[in-house]
């Protein structure tokens, strides 16, 4: 039993963080060149023939940054349903690709095709007003769709997102440990009364928790485990709620600035939010923990034995 | 990352596996714990047999009797015993606290004498930190621990309480006053006790729970010989710190494992008692879920302990987490058992409203979830201390 990630996907970590501190809005070309694109399509398709655990990796670092682009619509989403041309073309650059779920398309305005049930479709169609502007839903207008060579793989989807919540929530309490730190009232640190520190280490024991979930569903995905589907849907459910709960109390600490619009943070919470919402609410998933669980043929503790 | 067992991982699970099965007696399998720990023989019984096979203190190095394993061992033994709903060894704070102490503080002579018989459940511990006027603030302690003129002894006088086992224990971990005039944390002296010394008395206290698990114990003029001592005079803080480091490290697994038998006996009660309705699935898959997060983050925690020596900081918010759910859970259960949850004698015998009403204490002993969230807050993530 080993649970960490390997020296190199540390590596990759850390450069992803100092590259998006750096450059928190990189151009796509940007990241084809990164290799972030193709991190996981093979090398012959021009990828580096890597696999989930490097793009977990990757989603939660990008999360944290509050990246806007089409990554997690593209890599998270659309992947597995694509054919070998078309990996070829994500890895370059070349396109860029989101799925219909639930009637409703991430990042249709940046995309260049959508994976519907039906197919292939072209990205056209009518943007929505979205509370998160980073990450903006659209419908897809009627048109030809083309049969694709894959299909969907909504484990992977909910472990990526939960990836990306862990990012969010760390962000968050990151910001509000500093501020908590230098603001000072009735001349002392606000993060010296219990009232506010407490709250800040239940957001650190929630995500601690959402991270070990996180890393768990990424690690059942990137070994094609039969746990995937439940692991999945735990740490979605877990790491979103985890993740806007992080952003209200962050919030909550920052008092009047954290509900502004020129601070960031609510840019985090409707990021969460957005994650939270999508392809089934923590509800609806925790549903889905349930009747795993409740069967009668389950002890419910898996037990892993090589 | 790989969360598949080794083949050496995986060849041990099988043997406790079949070891469990094999010598298990049923009556022990689900035990409620609690006082009845102590009523008769049976688990000092079971607890011998897990040393006689060596599995506890697998983690000690092989010449204090431990048999040197990896921590993962660990973990697999508390995976499999929650599997089989298997009781833990009785004796919990000398396998937990007073060995680890003892061998990173205590002389050879000491490691020879005590480790041994705590392994095999011959000797029973207690601990003799919280006072009445001293709980959550350990350095406040006053009973004295006063080195005798001859300089061969030392006397203690004084008063402990919630002691866990004091009213079965051979030996007590005490800390005390060594010197009333040095500055706090330079003044504190860490020695072992022989519980059935002269001048010792236990005093149980009935809990919550109607039963009596923990004591006071009164020390009047009670004499320790000086090779009692652990680590120096005025250095009782540190070796102290190292019995809660053991307390608070090693026990994210143990919880974990009591939390896992829980949740075990949670869905087949609830099946049982057939709960179709939403908003009690929700309730079971939140449980469900949330004793995955503590065990990979237990995973993750170990990893980094084997790695490195030293565990990381992501299990400092596991006992606390696992108090708050242990009560939600159990009171979940209780829930589920409709308009008789208040029946002592119903189908499952007042196990969980003995639970229920237990956990009250998971958020106090141990540290209270008041004094770990200012340790996370200090120590985990910097902020200005309170204090």
């Amino acid at each position: 039993m080993n649970f960490s990630f390997t020296d190199e996907q540390e590596q990759l970590r850390q450069e992803a963080r100092s590259f998006l501190a750096r450059k928190p809005e990189p151009q796509w070309s940007e990241l084809a060149e990164l290799g972030w694109l193709g991190v996981s399509i093979s090398e012959a398709l021009g990828g580096a023939g890597l696999g989930f655990l490097e793009e977990a990796v990757l989603f939660e670092e990008l999360g944290r940054a509050l990246y806007a682009g089409p990554y997690f619509a593209t890599v998270g989403l659309a992947l597995p349903a694509l054919g070998e041309e078309q990996l070829a073309r994500v890895a370059s650059g070349e396109e860029r690709w989101s799925a219909e779920i639930d009637g409703l398309v991430p990042d249709l305005a940046t995309v260049d095709w959508v994976v519907t049930e039906a197919g292939a479709a072209r990205a056209e169609g009518e943007t929505l007003s979205t509370m998160d502007e980073t990450r903006q839903l659209g419908r897809l207008a009627d048109g030809d769709r083309t049969p694709l060579a894959g299909s969907l793989d909504r484990s992977r989807t909910l472990a990526a997102l939960a990836c990306e919540a862990v990012g969010v929530a760390q962000q968050a309490l990151d910001l509000a440990v500093e501020y908590v730190k230098d603001r000072q009232q009735f001349g002392r640190p606000i993060g010296v009364y219990q009232a506010v520190s407490h709250r800040l280490a239940d957001t650190y024991v929630e995500t601690e928790l959402a991270r070990s979930l996180a890393y768990w569903a990424a690690w059942c995905v990137a070994e094609g485990d039969e746990q995937a589907r439940i692991a999945a849907a735990a740490a979605k459910a877990f790491a979103s709620e985890a993740a806007v709960a992080a952003c209200e109390r962050a919030i909550q600490a920052h008092g009047g600035i954290g509900f502004t619009w020129e601070h960031v943070l609510h840019r985090y919470y409707k990021r969460a939010q957005w994650i939270e919402a999508f392809w089934g609410f923590p509800a609806a998933l925790r549903a889905e923990v349930a009747d795993w669980a409740m069967e009668g043929a389950r002890d419910g503790v898996p037990v892993r034995v090589a | 990352m790989d969360l598949r067992d080794t083949p050496e991982e995986a060849a041990f699970r099988a043997e406790v596996r079949s070891w469990i099965q094999e010598h298990m007696p049923d009556e022990l399998r689900g035990h409620r714990g609690g006082a009845a720990r102590f009523e008769g023989e049976a688990l000092r019984a079971w607890s011998r047999e897990l040393s006689d096979a060596g599995y506890s203190g697998l983690t000690w190095p092989s010449e204090y009797g431990g048999r040197g394993a990896p921590y993962s061992f660990q973990a697999i033994l508390f995976e499999e015993m929650a599997r089989a709903e298997a009781p833990p060894h009785v004796g919990v704070i000398g396998l937990g606290m007073a060995g680890p102490t003892i061998m990173a503080h205590g002389t050879e002579e000491q490691k020879a004498r005590y480790l041994p018989k705590i392994l095999s459940a011959e000797e029973i511990w207690c601990q003799g930190f919280s006072e009445p006027n001293a709980g959550s603030d350990l350095a406040a302690v006053q009973t004295a621990v006063t080195l005798a003129p001859d300089g061969k002894r030392f006397v203690v006088d004084g008063q402990k309480v919630w002691s866990s086992f004091a009213h079965i224990a051979d030996f007590c971990i005490l800390v005390g006053r060594g010197d009333p005039e040095a500055p706090r944390y330079q003044n504190l002296t860490y020695v072992i006790v022989d519980m059935h010394a002269s001048g010792v008395e236990v005093r149980p206290l009935r809990q919550i729970t109607g039963e009596a698990e923990f004591n006071e114990i009164f020390f009047t003029d009670v004499e320790v010989p000086r090779e009692n001592l652990l680590g120096e005079i005025g250095h009782g803080w540190q070796v102290a710190m190292t019995t809660l480091l053991h307390e608070r490290g090693t026990l994210g697994f143990a919880l974990t494992t009591t939390l896992e038998v829980g949740v075990r006996k949670l869905l087949a009660l609830a099946r049982e008692r057939g709960a179709d309705d939403p908003l009690t699935r929700d309730r079971i898959a939140r449980e469900w879920i949330e004793l995955q997060a503590l065990k990979y983050t237990n995973y993750r925690s170990l990893t980094k302990l084997m790695q490195t020596g030293i565990p990381g900081p992501e299990g400092s918010g596991v006992k606390l987490h696992w108090s708050e759910q242990n009560q939600r859970l159990t009171k979940l259960a209780l829930e589920l058992h409709g308009p008789e949850a208040q029946l002592l004698d119903g189908e499952t015998g007042g196990f969980w409203q003995f639970q229920q009403l237990r956990s009250r204490g998971n958020t106090i002993e141990a540290g209270t979830s008041e004094v770990l969230r200012n340790i996370i807050a200090e120590r985990v993530l910097g902020l200005p201390r309170s204090r």
